[in-house]
């Protein structure tokens, strides 16, 4: 019985490198019952987080009890974290579920049918395609709907209404890896795979505190670090995280750059590579395009530069990069840290051409994995919810659009390609000024998860803009909307989704949504019929009515891309594992990593784009790429530092962070309503250096305001592992409160909202919000009565090199419900790992 | 060479007032986040190609006296309002960074034809630099177009 709220990652299978990752299963089942009472187990996948862990829902009496790791899927060997065991099913029968629309009347949200509900939106966006056309509708969706939901409503925005104002709260968490993908090899698409970890010599993770944000594929690293022979880790992180930790015990390296530097460090790594002679002439020559322009960009990054502007040891930086420079294979992982933070797209760019110097691309241990934040992030972008067109079609280039027309029976004109696709932060601003007079969102939270949210809830309840919000829970967005539809979660609708790594999983609906509420598909196929959307023919325009009909049909319009569903079915989905695309004749099982050849796909007429200025985000022509030629050739491309948008200054001398922390997923809607994960992590805090805390009075659990030149917030200070003058804070925390027996009912649930303090300014490239760089102050209010709520089993532990606070002793984070933990005597046989057959290793 | 000078003088003089404009238009766009942060970054690209220039026109002398008027743009003095407002200072903004790249082409021939290599490159550097900005302000035009022209109020 384990307590995986205190063992966060579980018990260690430690094996030799080259060697396949041994199965280990995860359960977890209510309190009171037994294995024996579970009517059924149902097969899907967790949706809390982008790993994309295989998994069965156990069923009794019409409800989900618990979950149990499917052992034959290739993403978790069995395994699930503290997220997905203790999270996955028990928001489903909270009592605060909306089960019924909701309508505002004289400034309430009153209860009302689904008629009415649809009525009023239908009238409204009639009205406003009469007035003012298209443009006056925007669509702000999810990382957390499935495949079919988002194709279905790509199709309805792009060939119904046709309009170019749609994206995900997938640009707040995973743009920069689309993008980074489309300027380095010409498409969106994960080169390497999960299966890397067990063949490479080094594992570099930049700005990705993994064991926090995917704890399973931290246990696999886990299980080689502490096997024979294994890899060294190299951390990029700010904070002492538990990656830190790792690479200080593996012989490698932890460089703690200064917040809004991570540029100026990769500028560094790449010379190093230059200078040292780690370059892979013959590769990069038959390869790339760029190399020389590259070379001089980062000329200048000298390690004493490096050193200066960064504020990490020289020596270190000379380490690291000899660390690449030497090593065979390295996998490298990127996430939030660069994505979040300014010059994003670059700096991500940057891991590309690092791999891409020294040939470290398409072979088992030599990869890359920009991660996702949200489990199907994925999907939005391969479907074009985000505005891409669908297929990693580029909207430049006739042909592709033509394709889509002939696939809709629609005419081109009315496919939005005129322009790149607006961004959730310029959707926002046209809501902002009512010039869309309707948007739509759909399982997501901005009120919480947007920068600068004072101005976020100004334009969600404001009068320019009539706001439809889907959701399975009345969230601080719902509460601001004219239109409240009560939505089906997972477990309670049938539909696919994709993790990070390329593997399409299915998730069968398990039991029926409470009361009236309707799958997500549903309710834009409601939409849609009432609008009566049609194509050239006098068809309807959507000729699907079930998840697996929209899948085939999604599955269709991929043919012949990058990301090639053809050879996919329910059916075939329904077997051992999650199979990663591209499926198709010519790989009939999947594809465990891409560019095995070394071939791109950059060809001008196949691409998903022409590129962009890294700095300024300017668009290359179609005439100027076809001029370079790249024709299945990657990019080196580089780009300059520049200081961030905000420097400290003496009224705010600190640098402001936000992050998650591994017991919450996104604005806690579900992981809030888990008993186990919310006392865990039960309120918002702040993580101060011992020396910043020092300078201000302030000690463990003092109650403290930060605030930058947009907002304040008040929460509980935590003096732990952040480098000195950061600091952090998490950013889940939104005004809703769980019920006092889950472990609510905080004082500060109006005043510690992390996003009042952050920015409304974004990536040029990628137009991803940057969320970790502001200036702050942060002063001390009053004493507070214990330590601050902050876990101490993460990077959110107390300072690990002083001793712990004797007045206040911060809790041990422990106490979670019991699950139990088995290894099956025999490895099931995993399809396309390289480790299985010493033939498939090399 | 009087008339290279006065083309070099042309330059410096117009980079200037396209720096200039550049940060007007942040500052009247400032709610405009990216406006805001981009305009901002490329006045200092034009301020450092003045700088780079700055011991050629120390070299050649002052030629001001002797340009034509005509060649002459006027700045950005006041922005405009609202989503219209915006493409339309973007439009002036090519216009000028568009001045300046002939500006640059004319002096890179002119020093080419001097075998002065200083002066060339300063002006082959200035002249892809002023390609990126003219790139930005078309993307940043065609995506603010449909909406400025058909929704703005
Ligand atoms: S690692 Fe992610 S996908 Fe796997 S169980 Fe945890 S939350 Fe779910």
């Amino acid at each position: 019985m384990t307590d995986r709220i205190a063992d966060i990652h579980g018990p260690r299978t430690p094996h030799a490198k080259g060697t396949v990752w041994p199965a280990r299963i995860d359960q977890y089942l209510d309190p009171g019952v037994e294995e024996t009472d579970v009517e059924r187990w149902v097969q899907s996948a967790c949706l809390l987080c982008s790993n994309g862990c295989g998994m069965d829902i156990a069923v009794r009496d019409g409800r989900m009890v618990g979950v149990r790791g499917r052992a034959t899927d290739v993403v978790n060997h069995g395994r699930l974290g503290p997220k997905g065991l203790y999270g996955s099913t028990r928001w489903a029968h909270a009592g605060d579920r909306l089960t019924r629309p909701l309508v505002r009347e004289d400034g309430r949200l009153v209860e009302t049918d689904w008629e009415t509900a649809m009525g009023r939106i239908v009238a409204t966006s009639r009205a406003l395609l009469e007035e003012k056309g298209p443009l006056s509708h925007g669509f702000y969706t999810s990382g957390q709907l499935f495949l079919e939901e988002y194709y279905t409503l790509a199709v309805i925005g792009k060939a119904g209404l046709g309009t170019p104002h749609m994206d995900g709260n997938t640009r707040l968490c995973t743009a920069t890896s689309a993008a980074a993908f489309k300027e380095s090899f010409g498409a969106d698409g994960q080169p390497g795979s999960y299966t890397d970890i067990e063949h490479c010599d080094a594992i570099f993770l930049y700005g990705h505190n993994m064991p926090e944000t995917q704890t399973v594929l931290w246990a696999r690293i886990l299980d080689r670090t502490r096997g024979e022979d294994p890899p060294r880790i190299v951390c990029v992180d700010p904070r002492r995280t538990l990656v830190a930790l790792e690479a200080e015990r593996t012989g490698g390296v932890h460089l703690a750059p200064r917040v809004g530097t991570n540029l100026a460090l990769m500028n560094g790594l790449t010379r190093e590579l230059f200078a040292n002679g780690w370059v892979d002439d013959d590769w990069v020559a038959a390869h790339t395009l760029g190399v020389d322009d590259l070379r001089s960009t980062v000329e200048e990054w000298a390690p004493d530069k490096v050193a200066e502007v960064c504020g990490v040891d020289a020596d270190d930086v000379r380490r690291a990069a000899r660390i690449f420079g030497e090593s065979t294979d390295v996998l490298s992982t990127v996430l939030q840290g660069f994505y979040q933070s300014h010059q994003a797209t670059a700096a991500s760019v940057a891991v590309h051409n690092l791999h891409l110097l020294r040939g470290m691309i398409g072979r088992p241990g030599a990869g890359i994995l920009q991660m996702n934040g949200q489990p199907t992030a994925q999907n939005n972008r391969e479907c074009g919810a985000d505005g891409d067109l669908p297929g990693f079609r580029n909207w430049d280039n006739p042909a592709h659009v033509h394709q889509l027309a002939d696939a809709w029976d629609v005419d081109t004109m009315t496919i939005p390609h005129w322009a790149p696709p607006t961004h959730a932060m310029q959707i926002f601003s046209y809501a902002e000024a009512g010039s869309i007079g309707l948007l739509w969102i759909s399982a997501t939270n901005p009120a919480v998860s947007m920068p600068e949210s004072a101005r976020i809830r100004r334009i969600l309840g404001g009068d320019q803009c009539f706001v439809v919000v889907q959701d399975l829970f009345l969230t601080e967005t719902a509460e601001l909307a004219d239109v409240v539809l009560p939505a089906a979660g997972w477990g309670e609708k049938t539909g696919c989704f994709t993790n990070v790594n390329r593997t399409v999983h299915l998730s069968e609906k398990a039991v029926d949504p409470p009361g009236e509420a309707r799958s997500d598909l549903d309710i834009f196929l409601m939409y849609a019929d009432a609008m009566g959307f049609t194509n050239r023919s006098g068809q309807p325009l959507i000729g699907w009515r079930t998840p697996e009909e929209a899948f085939d049909a999604w599955a269709a319009v991929t043919a012949g891309r990058p990301v090639d569903y053809t050879g996919l079915s329910y059916d075939r989905l329904r077997g051992p594992t999650g199979i990663p695309w591209p499926v198709n004749a010519e790989h009939p099982d999947g594809t465990d990593r891409l560019y095995a050849d070394g071939v791109f796909p950059t060809d001008t007429d196949y691409c998903e784009t022409f590129g962009h200025d890294l700095a300024t985000g300017g668009t290359v022509t179609e005439t100027e790429h076809r001029a370079m030629n790249p024709a299945g050739r990657a990019f080196l491309k580089g780009a300059a530092y520049t200081p961030a948008h905000e420097e400290p200054s003496e009224d705010f001398p600190l640098l402001y962070t936000t992050g998650r922390t591994v017991y919450h997923f996104h604005t806690r809607t579900k992981t809030g309503r888990s008993e186990d994960l919310n006392r865990a992590a039960p309120d918002a805090w702040v993580e101060l250096s011992a020396g910043d805390a020092a300078e201000r009075g302030i000690e463990e659990g003092d109650w403290v305001r930060v605030a930058s030149p947009r907002g304040a917030i008040e929460v509980r200070a935590r003096v732990g592992n952040v480098m000195e003058g950061a600091v952090f804070a998490p950013f889940h925390y939104g005004h809703w409160e769980p019920p006092a027996d889950l472990g609510g009912g905080h004082p500060d649930a109006e005043h510690r909202l992390a996003n009042e303090l952050t920015m409304t300014v974004w990536d040029p490239v990628s137009k991803q919000p940057v969320f970790k760089t502001a200036a702050c102050q942060v002063t001390r209010v009053r004493a507070g009565d214990g330590p601050a709520p902050a876990p101490t089993t993460t990077a959110s532990a107390p300072d690990t090199d002083r001793p712990a606070s004797r007045r206040r002793p911060p809790r041990p984070t422990e106490g979670g419900a019991p699950t139990t933990t088995t290894v099956p005597d025999r490895t099931p046989d995993y399809p396309l790992d390289p480790a299985r057959s010493s033939e498939g290793s090399r | 060479m009087p008339h290279l000078t006065t083309y070099v003088g042309l330059a410096d003089h117009s980079e200037r007032t396209l720096a200039e404009s550049f940060r007007s238009v942040a500052d009247g766009h400032a709610h405009v986040a990216d406006v805001f942060h981009t305009c901002r970054m490329l006045a200092e690209w034009s301020e450092a190609n003045r700088a780079a220039l700055a011991p050629i026109v120390e070299r050649y002398g002052e030629a001001d006296v002797e340009e034509p008027e005509r060649l002459h743009a006027a700045g950005l003095a006041r922005t405009r309002d609202g989503e219209v407002g915006l493409l339309r200072d973007l439009q002036d903004l090519h216009v000028l960074a568009s001045l300046v790249q002939t500006t640059w082409t004319v002096v890179g021939q002119g020093a080419q034809g001097l075998r002065d290599k200083e002066l060339l490159a300063v002006a082959e550097h200035a002249n892809e630099q002023t390609s990126r900005q003219l790139t930005w302000l078309n993307t940043r035009m065609k995506s603010a177009a449909p909406q400025a022209l058909i929704v703005a109020p």
